[in-house]
């Protein structure tokens, strides 16, 4: 089997820091609230801003009128379209349209203009004063209604050359793959099962609204502070949006109080520097909560066909999928990744699948979580799960003959390395919770789930203080903990106490590019780096002892945090510990800095197994988690308490898009739950604990068997809960969320039928 | 507008401010006091993000007025720590990693702290239903519940020992 990873020689054993659960270095300061958020910088002569925004789902903007707000007293500059770049293309050209709408406002909340002034009252005050005209546009919110040749179109010739003639001008992009021949494989199977399937758009939900604070000088020198995933992508949208050079923007990340996807997008951060540019002066913007539901994130909305047929003993024949995913006023729906992810878990022969990229009226969807994979784990575990109903076969042991492994050629195409989705399997048949009898009223769902993890762009840097302590330097916000695993990796290699290490999130002026914290790609990538940058530090470490010692350099090993002389003729020295060696090292040659840059490629795919006993009362159709169990590979669990919040984190979030969340728009095209009250997360009395199983298959490519683990938490709970759902009810549920409502609905069909059927 | 003159107590210490009659008190300690520890999640009251006391009673800054404090008693994040040691409930929470982004956590410690005052032996349940109103996007809850319940296990063994 082709494995370009192979070289990496992978430790799997004998560690003395990583897989220990220190403290984490950002604890104190979170827990005393010194931690300093987005909001919660200020800078002398500060402006405060405010956004104007369309309260239309489509229309023409015919004319802008800022004098009444730019007459207010207070008000400092106002900046519409016309104070950003011209000549854009591609997603730059996107972003900036998103963030501030040229000629057409299209979603409900599209920002149309912003002022800055003296505090945020008079900053709101102004907005209220901002006259638009505009000249209504028929409106589209849903995606099968979009896809109709009658639809309004949102923007004529967005369309790519992926889409084939004949369909809709909002399908934008088209995805088809597959192998096999799936019409031979559904006519030779036992049980053939077709159905349909809907989810709403979730958002991803962050606590802290979007925040920043910038300067745009006039020379175009500029620095902005914002909560981000990803402050070097900042830095290049802003120097593009507002027209300067990427290295004259300086961008510094702040603790991020929440992203999972939704803040690896840039929204407001241009628009402030260009209302600093105008007003000469430092400028902050805070998103209110409306606004981050109205125009922040949100996740694609899902319909989706799915066909399995299956043999009498559950081999699985043939899969087949159409899924429709709704991206906003943008190109963008994550539907490749929907369509790649879905049957990922099955070592399938015959296997096809589709996925459309559909505009509507609503705001430019945003990354959630392993993005498009959850809906499409929605819909196919459901029909895995309604055919072993059928058939009488247990929901592991079909799963088990089926599961892909090392050596599968996946539904996407490539074959999969060594991979752990066996071993979930097995440790959920193996957890007490599997066989524990059930109460009233309640049903168990099993789910798997998958996602394909990510390498990218990284750079760190490693600098060595005279004491012997290390000053770490990674470019990746830390979105759940990766300062800890960080430091954890650094001082396994370098062979010190953890609390030697000391890492920071640098700035865009200190490191070299690193992609966004996306794509569980943190404790992968930012980790091999680290472990890389130890090594090329502990190189010139070695090199040092050996000029000392007056050795060949390769006569020189490192041992518990010492150099010591290696091999037959090396010589007899005492070890010299790391802070011997910099004690010196101004004498023998100067700072000693170990760094790393590359492209990783080796991220491991991960997938995960969960179970969920979920009890329905049958008179208010509300539904009650009552258990849950995470199973998931991890590959090798850096600070497992971390690992273990990621699972449960995922599980929650994913336990809201089943049963609560979804975004209601009216029919006049406007979002209607604007605020938490209405949008409902999940609190702490909805759920029970959440159990967890960390199973550790070492992933080939990171020098430990590190796997992300950020994101598959979120694949199986939208179909574990509603198969758990429909288990209580006696119902398929094929729409999400699966709102108290919604159930009674289903219950009060299921029970019409059967009176039909017993009068027929 | 014209603004007013407060006079307050924050964490012990007196002191005065003016503000616009229709700033909040999230406004009045985060951008006239300096205390940032209480964070706006909402501005409407649902998520408990700006929980502080006043006069021992759990609000959310984000729903009184700034001068509404006048002559009242109010309890920050800031204050929570004393001059020699972290709270045993900020220790706990750093432990169990009761918290992953941190942004909930301020108003999470100060409404648990008002939880184990009126109610120093809570059922999991309990503590659930108190915390209904502090919203927490990162963790589940899991790791916060059982934080709390091993914190307030704790005080009750101290408080024991004490008698």
């Amino acid at each position: 089997m082709p494995n370009d990873t192979q070289k990496i020689s992978v430790k799997t054993t004998d560690f003395k820091v990583v897989g220990t659960t220190p403290d984490r270095p950002d604890g104190i300061d979170k827990v005393t609230g010194r931690a300093k958020f987005g909001a919660d910088a200020y800078a002398p002569g500060m402006l405060h801003a405010a956004i104007y925004r369309s309260p239309h789902a489509h229309a023409k903007i015919v004319k802008i009128d800022m004098s009444r707000a730019g007459a207010l007293k207070g008000v400092k500059a106002v900046v519409t379209r016309a104070d950003f770049a011209t000549g854009l293309a591609g997603e730059n050209w996107n972003i900036l349209e998103n963030i501030m709408a040229s000629d057409t406002a299209l979603y409900d909340g599209h920002a149309i203009c912003a002022v800055a002034a003296t505090s945020a009252l008079i900053a709101r005050d102004a907005i209220k004063l901002i006259d638009v005209e505009y000249e209504m546009l028929p409106h589209v919110t849903d995606v099968d209604k979009s896809m109709a040749s009658d639809a309004p179109v949102i923007r004529a010739g967005t369309a790519d050359k992926s889409v084939p003639a004949g369909l809709g001008e909002n399908v934008v992009r088209y995805h088809e793959s597959g192998h096999g021949d799936i019409d031979a494989g559904f006519a030779a199977a036992d049980l053939v099962i077709e159905d349909t399937f809907k989810t709403e758009a979730t958002h991803q939900g962050y606590i802290e609204p979007h925040a920043c604070l910038a300067t745009l000088d006039t020379d175009g020198k500029g620095e902005v502070w914002c909560c981000t995933q990803g402050h070097f992508n900042v830095q290049k949208v802003c120097a593009a949006l507002v027209g300067t050079e990427t290295s004259q923007i300086r961008v510094t990340a702040s603790e991020i109080g929440g992203g999972f996807g939704g803040k690896t997008v840039v929204f407001i951060e241009p628009v402030a520097l260009a209302l600093s540019r105008k007003a000469n002066r430092p400028v902050k913007l805070v998103m209110s909560r409306s606004e981050v539901f109205r125009a922040s994130g949100p996740t694609a909305s899902a319909s989706m066909d799915i066909k399995i047929g299956m043999m009498k003993d559950g081999r699985m024949t043939a899969a087949s999928a159409v899924y429709r995913m709704q991206g906003g006023a943008f190109p963008g729906a994550p539907m490749e990744f929907t369509s790649m992810c879905g049957f990922a878990p099955y070592n399938l022969e015959n296997v096809h699948q589709i996925g459309f990229d559909v505009m509507t009226n609503r705001p430019k969807q945003a990354a959630y979580r392993a993005p498009g994979s959850p809906m499409a784990a929605f819909a196919v575990e459901s029909v895995v799960d309604e055919l072993c109903n059928e058939l009488g076969l247990d929901p592991i042991e079909v799963r088990l003959m089926n599961a892909s492994h090392e050596g599968t050629k996946a539904s996407y195409g490539p074959t999969f390395q060594r991979i752990g989705l066996v071993q979930t399997l097995e440790a959920a048949k193996a957890h007490p919770h599997f066989t524990a009898p059930l109460a009233e009223n309640t049903g168990r769902g099993i789910s798997c789930g998958f996602w394909f993890n990510h390498g990218g762009e990284t750079s760190v840097t490693m600098a060595l203080s005279e004491d012997g302590t290390v000053a770490l330097s990674v470019g990746t916000p830390d979105i759940g903990g990766s300062r800890a695993s960080m430091g954890q990796m650094a001082a396994e290699e370098l062979g010190i106490p953890y609390e030697d290490v000391r890492v920071t999130i640098a700035d865009t002026a200190t490191l070299g590019y690193n992609e966004i914290s996306h794509g569980s790609r943190v404790t992968y990538a930012s980790g091999l780096a680290t472990i890389e940058a130890a090594r090329d530090t502990l190189k010139k470490l070695c090199k040092r002892a050996a000029a000392k010692w007056g050795i060949d350099e390769d006569a020189v090993a490192w041992v518990d945090g010492c150099a010591v002389p290696s091999g037959a003729n090396a010589g007899d020295f005492d070890p010299l510990p790391i802070g011997k060696i910099t004690r010196s090292m101004g004498r023998t040659g100067g700072p000693i800095v170990g760094h790393y840059e590359a492209t990783p490629e080796g991220a491991g795919v991960s997938f995960a197994t969960h179970i969920v006993d979920a009890q329905v009362d049958p008179e208010t159709g509300k539904t009650a988690i009552t258990r849950y169990t995470v199973v998931q590979d991890a590959g090798k669990a850096i600070h497992p308490t971390y690992v273990e919040g990621q699972f449960q984190g995922g599980a929650a979030q994913g336990i809201g898009w089943a049963l609560n969340e979804e975004y209601i728009y009216g029919t006049d095209g406007r979002l209607q739950n604007t605020i938490f009250l209405d949008y409902r997360i999940p609190v702490a009395s909805d759920l029970p604990m959440i159990d967890t199983v960390i199973v550790e298959v070492p992933n080939p490519g990171h020098p430990y068997g590190v796997r992300g683990v950020g994101e598959t938490s979120i694949c199986p709970p939208l179909a574990a809960v509603a198969n758990a759902v429909s288990g209580a009810v006696g119902v398929r549920m094929t729409q999400l969320p699966m709102t108290p409502p919604h159930i009674l609905s289903e219950l009060g069909k299921k029970a019409r039928a059967k009176k039909g059927g017993a009068n027929g | 507008m014209s603004m007013i003159h407060v006079n307050t107590t924050v964490n012990g210490d007196e002191v005065d401010f003016v503000c616009d009659p229709r700033e909040t008190l999230l406004d009045v300690l985060r951008d006239r006091l300096s205390l940032t520890g209480a964070k706006e999640g909402c501005g409407t009251g649902d998520c408990g993000a700006c929980s502080v006391t006043v006069d021992d009673r759990l609000v959310c800054s984000c729903l009184m007025l700034g001068a509404e404090a006048e002559g009242k008693s109010i309890a920050t994040i800031e204050g929570m720590a004393t001059t020699e040691a972290l709270d045993p409930l900020q220790v706990k929470f750093i432990e169990y990693a009761a918290l992953q982004c941190g942004i909930c956590t301020p108003g999470i410690l100060i409404a648990t702290r008002a939880l184990l005052a009126k109610n120093p032996d809570p059922t999991e349940e309990e503590v659930r239903y108190w915390l209904a109103g502090n919203l927490c996007r990162c963790t589940g809850y899991d790791k916060i519940i059982r934080a709390v319940l091993d914190t307030a296990k704790d005080l009750r063994a101290d408080a024991g020992e004490a008698r």
